[in-house]
């Protein structure tokens, strides 16, 4: 059973990657950045299935692979919005270019 | 049935429209409590795409772990920081035509390798079932080392994110 070609789903995850990363790149807010990153890394998840289903010899690979991807993604949120809770407390402050102190 | 797989291609396509909608929303809402709810919509979404890719198991582990845990972490985060998401602040810095004509050029040369590469789709990929059990059956012997080490990573995160997030202690010299 096959529904589309994978080139379509390729050019859609495509898309939803270019998303991501135009939010992860123009946003101030660091909990708006956490966001486009959940979304890279799910365009990356749907990629993974996709090969997996279209391609593997292996059909299992792709989605284990998908799967730590996803605990990767759920711990990489946790650390960062605790990292932003704690930036917040000190600096009171959660735009990205107002954390300049180790700039100059 | 000629119909109904048209209508499932057809519906297949709509829902990778309605996705794209909201990932656009979540990157230009100025509220970023729309942005996470547009985010949650927008996973839900991708949940259905693994079902149309016979990921069953995925699916039901996005909506479980994305929609469940990671937005509604996300929500939390914005409510405890709330007041600076306010109107008159600007949520975009100014390198948004920049990203926009980068990202415009990435798009097309990846569009162009992706319609040129021939994908080797193999029909005995295309009739294989992923069972739940295969895929535990898979964890468990050839990825077991990779799954050790993402449950190691786990526990390192969880301390982590409690030391960063606790209040500092006021008579400790920090």
């Amino acid at each position: 059973m096959i529904l589309l070609p994978l080139s379509h789903i390729l050019i859609f995850s495509l898309l939803l990657f270019a998303i991501g990363v135009y939010g992860a790149l123009v946003r101030r807010n660091i909990i708006g950045i956490l966001i486009s990153i959940e979304l890279m890394l799910n365009a990356a998840n749907i990629n993974l299935i996709a090969f997996s289903k279209y391609t593997s010899l292996s059909p299992e690979t792709g989605q284990i692979f998908a799967l730590f991807v996803i605990a990767i993604a759920a711990t990489a949120a946790a650390v960062g919005l605790a990292i932003v809770l704690a930036l917040y407390r000190v600096r009171k402050t959660v735009l990205a270019d107002e954390v300049n102190l180790l700039k100059w | 049935m000629p119909i109904l797989e048209l209508a499932a291609k057809f519906g297949t396509y709509v829902v990778m429209a309605v996705i794209l909608v909201f990932a656009v929303g979540v990157v230009t809402f100025r509220n970023l409590f729309h942005c996470a709810l547009c985010l949650a919509a927008a996973l839900i979404g991708t949940a259905v795409i693994y079902v149309v890719l016979q990921a069953e198991y995925l699916a039901a582990i996005q909506i479980l772990l994305y929609v469940g845990a990671v937005v509604t972490l996300v929500i939390f985060a914005i409510m405890l920081t709330e007041h600076l998401a306010g109107k008159t602040i600007r949520q975009n810095n100014s390198q948004s035509s920049l990203a926009i004509a980068g990202l415009l050029g990435f798009v097309a040369l990846l569009t162009g390798l992706i319609l040129k590469t021939p994908w080797p789709v193999t029909e005995t990929a295309l009739k294989a079932k992923v069972s739940v059990m295969g895929l535990g059956q898979a964890l468990m012997g050839a990825y077991v080392f990779p799954f050790e080490v993402i449950s190691i990573i786990l526990i390192a995160a969880l301390i982590g994110t409690v030391v960063i997030a606790k209040k500092d202690d006021p008579e400790e010299p920090s």
